[in-house]
């Protein structure tokens, strides 16, 4: 960490410089529009000082450089009358712009070193939270010891299908606020497990300068220590298919005791969906279920009406899976259909949520199965292995 | 064939065949380069207008033209049109037409492999352009395209774009083997290495990495079939492969792939400015020995697209200090420049603008390429709309800027007429205000946290995606221009003499415009004024 502080005078300088220079009149509310955010972690201070070092280096070059041309421009015309010169090498000056930019990259490269250390410094952490990107969404767990006290929960885009089809008017925060917001407490370092259930996703929080990819089969970490209380919104920034641009992050950082009561509520109401599992359910419970877990989980790809996008998302009315076997049907549900996009949704929806899906899907539409699948029945499937 | 031998023996005119078949079969080096150029043309279009339909999405928040599934088509296809279609096709149809010339070569050293290479090219687009109209859609993975996105997630078409990628691939390497045989072994008598013109030493340089990479792109496209088709699987962890590896073998193409894009523009910027300035070209030396490093260097910093996958701290220092250093040499290039156009007696024809705004531009995304290479800033940076704007700053201001100064420059040569100047003059400020309100907001609003290849986006980036689309049509439109004055000037205008500019130097200069269909039958003797 010295090295840093030693540079820390030169960005400081520099950023002063730069910004007293070019901003100095910019009305400060539309800085967030054109610049990185500071964000509100000591590394993402870092790296915003970093961006603006960096910047200023630049913009400084580009004066020099640029001034030279364009006084070569201004006075070297032949419709001035300019005679051409005939020199056409120098060594001494190739040697000179050969070191010069030399001695820069190492300036710069000295308080990048130093901030990638700390970024890098895997601590210990006092959460431990993973993170897995699915077409198109978020699974948050927060690890415990002891299973039966596990939150975990999927958090998907809450935009309404009007807003983005310009049917109803864009809100704040329009294609950035989700259902199940993460929720972290300050000051205490979080680590990220950072991993995907499909394609590669990426996790990336600006106000945290967290930014890792997600990726099938493997587990990256990233951490953050939040200073301040507040709403923080990012995006997935990794091309995942269809819905790349509706798969935002939201985390909310709030004070610890706060954030003990979320955690005692959401660890309660996982014993609940556990217990549930046990339960006769009946037809009108299913089906009301089902459609809150349809319209949330399987409608981007299968759509409102069911009829799908053929031929990647098969239409669900009338044909296939959806009036055949049942037991074949809670099977692609729960373990997808390799070679397709569809997912195993065993990953991330509880059997509860399974059975009333599969249930809810052969009894609408004008799909009439009449049969109804209970949740100890998808367990068992699951237990079995099948 | 056998027409052309007996013409050969009877007739000394030695003109071109009549009527479409001489294209078909055409083994001269001219005929050849105008087919590359006209195709990248067709190619330039094509691509611009997936691009006007991007911006056209982007225009305002909202899904109002296109649907998702059809942004994510529109967006690779237009990277893999402009990157395989557009530009590297209008580098090797420039080298066709000069490479023979300045070094007074009678032709290319491999003429029917010559055309081999090109008429894949139309047979290889025209099968991608297919997969628009398959069932499932054209491939809507980026023109990076990502494993397993691409793999077990892509739609069918998927078999026809590797297939393409496999004839682009094979239609490169020919071109240039050709390439480095012709100017290894068919330079005139007495003309040594150090004495060629730049742009023949950066294409030979661009050949050898195209020699290298492609292969690697051809392996990476076969795995990625072999996973599809064969049960393979070298990119799905499931089955005890890596989906970083693909990252790996494509950047490791990928890298020297975009040095393949602007080496060739060096070469031609070059060429333009000494002949504007009236002054030699400053450094010719350090220019070759930069642009060697240059392309050394892109071969070991591939990681560097791959900052965010989770590359342990000893690999991302590394790429980060080995990136930083491509800064020495590309500046030293600039440099070198700038002493060229100091104390010259300038003037600014067409030709001269675009390279002049090329040196700026391409310095200006030079500059944020350097912030992109480090590492903890590239967290932020990386998948956002800056490096959007970095590599278009590079791209289009960059290689396309010289691609069209290098049209002005040599279009006399070709065709014996002046273009007009004013139209030209008009199509390069077009060209120039353009293509910065396109992409010069874009800096900003992937600083502020707009991610790519995103069809709609929030709020807060509204205003600057606006400016930027009506950037983006100004830019588009004025290529309409651009094909007029060529078509004009084919058409007839002012006869050109045979040094065209009062500066030019070169083989390419002291032979007649247009240059006549064979040249330097018997090589050139006075070599003195080769490289200007």
């Amino acid at each position: 960490m010295y090295r840093a502080k030693q540079c820390k005078w030169l960005m400081t300088l520099s950023a002063l410089l730069f910004s007293s220079l070019f901003f100095s009149n910019l009305a400060l509310a539309g800085w967030s529009d054109v610049n990185m955010t500071q964000g509100v972690t000591e590394i993402s201070r870092e790296v915003y000082d970093l961006h603006m070092f960096m910047f200023a280096v630049c913009v400084l070059i580009g004066i020099v450089v640029f001034g030279v041309m364009i006084v070569s421009m201004l006075l070297h015309r032949k419709s001035l009358g300019a005679q051409p010169a005939n020199f056409h090498e120098h060594t001494g000056l190739e040697i000179f712009w050969t070191i010069v930019p030399i001695v820069i990259l190492v300036v710069l490269a000295i308080p990048a070193t130093s901030t990638l250390r700390a970024m890098y410094d895997a601590g210990d952490s006092d959460i431990d939270i993973e993170v897995r990107g699915f077409q198109w969404k978020w699974q948050y767990t927060y690890l415990n010891d002891n299973p039966g006290e596990e939150v975990k929960f999927i958090s998907a885009l809450k935009t309404p299908q009007e807003e983005i089809h310009n049917q109803a008017n864009k809100r704040e925060h329009y294609l950035l606020d989700v259902d199940n917001p993460l929720v972290i407490p300050i000051n205490k370092r979080i680590r990220f497990l950072i991993t995907s259930n499909d394609v590669i996703h990426a996790f990336w929080v600006p106000a945290f300068a967290v930014k890792k990819d997600a990726i099938p089969g493997f587990v990256h970490e990233s951490w953050a220590v939040v200073e301040e209380p507040g709403i923080y919104r990012g995006q997935c920034a990794e091309l995942c298919g269809k819905d790349h641009g509706f798969m935002p992050i939201v985390v909310r950082a709030v004070p610890q005791d706060e954030y003990d009561t979320w955690l005692a509520e959401k660890q309660e109401e996982a014993r609940q969906v556990y217990e549930t599992v046990g339960k006769q359910w009946t037809m009108a419970e299913l089906m009301e279920t089902g459609e809150q877990v349809y319209n949330q989980t399987c409608l981007t790809c299968h759509q409102a009406n069911g009829q799908g996008i053929p031929p990647a998302f098969p239409s669900l009315v009338g044909q296939g899976l959806t009036v055949g076997p049942i037991e074949n049907h809670i099977d692609i549900v729960l373990n997808g259909k390799s070679g397709t996009a569809m997912q195993a949704f065993g990953a991330q929806l509880n059997p509860a949520q399974i059975a009333a899906v599969v249930t809810y899907e052969r009894n609408t539409w004008g799909n009439a199965m009449g049969d109804m699948v209970q949740p100890s029945k998808v367990n068992e499937m699951i237990q079995s292995g099948q | 064939m056998s027409a052309v031998i007996e013409e050969h023996h009877d007739d000394h005119h030695h003109g071109p065949d009549k009527g479409i078949l001489r294209w078909v079969f055409t083994t001269n080096h001219k005929d050849i380069g105008t087919l590359y150029l006209w195709f990248s043309f067709l190619m330039f279009l094509t691509g611009g207008c997936m691009a006007m339909v991007i911006r056209a999405e982007l225009f305002q928040p909202g899904l109002q033209i296109v649907q998702p599934e059809f942004f994510n088509q529109m967006t690779t296809m237009h990277g893999l049109i402009m990157v395989f279609g557009a530009v590297m096709p209008a580098f090797v149809g420039l080298a066709n037409w000069l490479v023979p010339m300045m070094i007074g070569a009678p032709d290319m050293a491999l003429p029917r492999m010559n055309n081999y290479s090109f008429w894949i090219l139309p047979f290889a687009f025209s099968m991608m352009l297919s997969s628009l109209f398959m069932e499932g859609g054209a491939p809507n993975f980026g023109w990076t395209f990502y494993a397993p996105l691409s793999t077990e997630y892509a739609p069918p078409s998927v078999t026809f774009f590797i297939f393409a990628v496999h004839l682009m691939g094979i239609s490169s390497i020919m071109g240039s083997i050709n390439v480095v045989v012709t100017i290894l072994n068919l330079r005139a008598p007495g003309m040594r290495l150090m004495q060629m013109p730049l742009f023949v030493w950066t294409w030979l340089i661009t050949a050898y990495l195209l020699i290298a990479v492609m292969p690697v792109l051809a392996g990476v496209v076969t795995m990625m079939l072999m996973d599809i088709h064969f049960g393979t699987a070298f990119f799905s962890a499931g089955g005890g492969g890596d989906p970083v590896l693909f990252q790996h073998v494509f950047w490791f193409f990928g890298h020297p792939e975009v040095y393949i894009m602007i080496l060739p523009a060096f070469g031609v910027v070059s060429a333009i400015i000494p002949t504007f300035a009236r002054k030699r070209l400053f450094g010719y030396d350090s220019m070759v020995y930069a642009t060697a490093s240059i392309a050394f260097l892109s071969f070991i910093v591939w990681a560097h697209h791959m900052f965010t996958v989770g590359i342990p701290i000893a690999g991302e220092l590394y790429f980060m200090y080995a990136t930083m250093l491509i800064a020495v040499p590309t500046g030293v290039k600039v440099f070198n420049w700038v002493a060229t156009m100091w104390r010259g007696s300038m003037s600014f024809e067409t030709p001269m603008l675009f390279a002049i705004a090329f040196v700026i531009l391409f310095t200006i995304g030079g500059f944020s390429g350097l912030m992109l290479a480090i590492v903890p800033a590239d967290f932020q940076y990386h998948d956002t709309y800056f490096v959007v704007a970095h590599f278009h700053y590079v791209l289009v201001p960059g290689s396309v800027f010289s691609i069209m100064a290098a049209a002005y420059y040599w279009l006399p040569k070709w065709t014996g007429n002046m273009y007009d100047e004013s139209l030209g003059k008009t199509h390069f400020w077009l060209s120039f205000i353009g293509v910065n309100v396109t992409f010069f907001p874009q800096h900003f609003v992937g600083l502020a946290g707009m991610p790519r290849r995103i069809p709609d986006y929030a709020l807060q980036f509204a205003d600057y995606n606006m400016i930027s689309s009506m950037g983006a049509f100004l830019f588009g439109f004025s290529q309409l221009l651009f094909l007029f004055i060529v078509i004009k000037c084919i058409r007839g205008g002012k006869k050109a003499t045979s040094q065209v500019w009062e500066g030019a130097h070169g083989l390419e200069w002291t032979i007649p415009s247009p240059a006549p269909y064979h040249t330097f039958s018997t090589p050139p003797e006075d070599l003195r004024e080769a490289h200007g």
